[in-house]
């Protein structure tokens, strides 16, 4: 049995149909209340009234990601990690999740690489941002933008 | 090795192709050719592929690994452990999760290898079986079935397998739900597009149960294809419904050949 | 205790910068999400995570809700002596779970 074009037609309409639906259902199930000022807040929790200078980090996050649950991410700082110059401390902050912190880490110079993976969660599409203090006081930082996709289909629970 | 021995072979190999092909004949239904077939791993973005490939960063290995544990664990009123009867799995379960859902001729019926388990810890432990989608079957059946990992999925040319054959391949090409929408509709003629963002799989079931970023956890190729039915806007059946079966007996059925990649990650 | 997988080299030479990788067995719930009723589901999540070699420590990471299911974690640490790599994690409702791992370092 062929198919007719006139079937085949009917059924990229069905499929356009279904996909609006379950993705409309699904967006007003998901919430995101942080505001970028409180994750400003959040941020002047850690660094006080420092200044807070982009460059020696690198944050490295998918672009586009498959499911919001489950993001990787790898934060690095060049520094020489030695006992006299190295970094104290690398965290990450986002800006429409429920909660702005989202880890933090503390390393010393025996870490010997200030490098760190871990998989974080994203509600929505928004900005990363990564601030690392070093052992002289001073503050680093490096963002990255994230796009997050939600699955088609709804599950029960 | 002598002509004789190598001729017996060619032709138990030649009778198993004739019995695979007896059961399922030329569908009249649109399938996927069988050179086009892939598997989800193929489309997965880097990091999610990365993440099914480092057994050190696979979050279904923490399911594996308490699999292997319930595994050498003496249960039940017999005090017996899966061990007792079947050895090592890593030499006994080889190519076994590759042959399910297999028939039960004490049942008359088909039944997948959650089933199987169960059906083990009730009869032979005397053990309560497991619910399902519990942390425990889970757990047995990520470990067993990763025993057949990069094996062939290859379900048995059993002729009692050929009704629920094709009542699973019917299921798989009826419409149902509000949606009015079959499975073939999605994953045999618009695989490879996309839906509301995400992109349609062929629908090959090679690597359960597996680790799912939407579940956050290892869940089943029943829970999966609840997922979709619910998806579809249709009634699920009941966990552990014959037509569950069915179903997954004719996706084998699909995706024979491709080799199984349990515990898979997928989004 | 909850499933843990744990991956540091069994043998390294002194000075060198090895990896080391944890992968822990947690639902991590949020805290924000409801059930399909309306009533919250109450936070349930690891809160921190210490790691110390001959029980100096050498790597904490502090948690939140936006840390993924299955708290995955890789980091280095300088090879400096043959020991015990500890690994400790603490969270709501009196979570605790600690591993080890044994290194020797020539």
């Amino acid at each position: 049995m062929s198919k007719s074009p006139k079937t085949v037609a009917t059924r990229r309409q069905f499929l356009a149909v279904a996909g609006s639906v379950a993705s409309t259902v699904f967006v007003s199930v998901r919430h995101a209340s942080a505001t970028p000022a409180s994750m400003a807040s959040a941020i002047r929790q850690v660094t006080g009234e420092a200044v807070v200078q982009p460059g020696k980090v690198q944050l490295d996050v998918p672009p586009l990601v498959e499911n919001g649950n489950t993001v990787s991410l790898t934060v690095s700082v060049t520094s020489p990690m030695t006992a006299a110059d190295f970094v104290k401390s690398i965290h990450i902050f986002n800006e429409k999740n429920p909660q702005p912190n989202v880890v933090a880490f503390h390393l010393g110079p025996r870490a010997g690489r200030a490098q760190v993976s871990t998989r974080i969660r994203l509600a929505d599409t928004q900005t990363v941002i990564a601030i690392a203090r070093m052992s002289d006081g001073s503050f680093w930082s490096a963002k990255a933008d994230v796009v997050v996709t939600l699955a088609a289909c709804v599950e029960d629970l | 090795m002598s002509p004789n021995l190598k001729r017996t072979q060619w032709l138990a190999a030649a009778a198993v192709l004739l019995g695979i092909a007896a059961i399922a004949e030329i569908s009249a239904y649109a399938e996927i050719l069988l050179g086009e077939r892939r598997s989800g791993y193929a489309d997965l973005a880097p990091d999610t592929k990365a993440m099914q490939d480092d057994d050190t960063a696979n979050p279904g290995m923490l399911w594996v690994q308490d699999g292997e544990a319930l595994w050498n664990a003496k249960s039940g009123a017999a005090n017996r452990a899966c061990a007792d009867c079947h050895d090592d799995a890593r030499a006994t379960m080889t190519g076994v999760a590759a042959r399910y859902p297999a028939f039960d001729t004490k049942l008359g019926r088909p039944v997948d290898l959650e089933q199987r388990i169960n059906l083990c810890r009730v009869e032979r432990q005397q053990a309560s079986a497991f619910a399902y989608e519990s942390k425990e079957l889970l757990s047995l059946s990520a470990f067993i079935g990763k025993q057949s990992r990069g094996e062939p999925i290859a379900p048995l040319a059993d002729e009692r397998l050929r009704p629920f054959l094709e009542a699973g391949r019917e299921q798989f090409n009826r419409r149902q739900g509000q949606l009015n929408l079959s499975c073939g509709q999605c994953h045999d003629d618009n695989w490879g597009k996309r839906l509301a963002g995400s992109l349609i799989p062929q629908a090959h079931p090679t690597g359960y149960p597996l680790y799912r970023l939407e579940w956050q956890a290892v869940g089943s190729l029943q829970r999966r294809l609840r997922n979709c039915i619910v998806g579809m806007r249709a009634e699920p059946y009941e966990y552990g419904a014959p037509e569950y079966v069915s179903l997954e007996l004719y996706l084998v059925w699909r995706a024979r050949g491709l080799p199984i990649e349990t515990p898979a990650v997928r989004p | 205790m909850a499933s843990a997988l744990i991956n540091v080299p069994k043998k390294a030479n002194r000075g060198d910068v090895i990896e080391i990788k944890t992968l822990i067995s947690h639902i991590m719930e949020t805290g924000f999400r409801h059930s399909t009723t309306g009533v919250p589901i109450p936070r349930d999540i690891i809160t921190s995570f210490v790691c110390t070699y001959n029980n100096e420590e050498i790597f904490r990471a502090v948690l939140y809700p936006a840390i993924a299911a299955n708290p995955f974690f890789i980091f280095t640490t300088i090879a400096t002596e043959s020991g015990t790599i500890e690994f400790t994690w603490r969270g709501d409702n009196g979570f605790s779970a600690t591993e080890s791992a044994s290194i020797i370092v020539e």
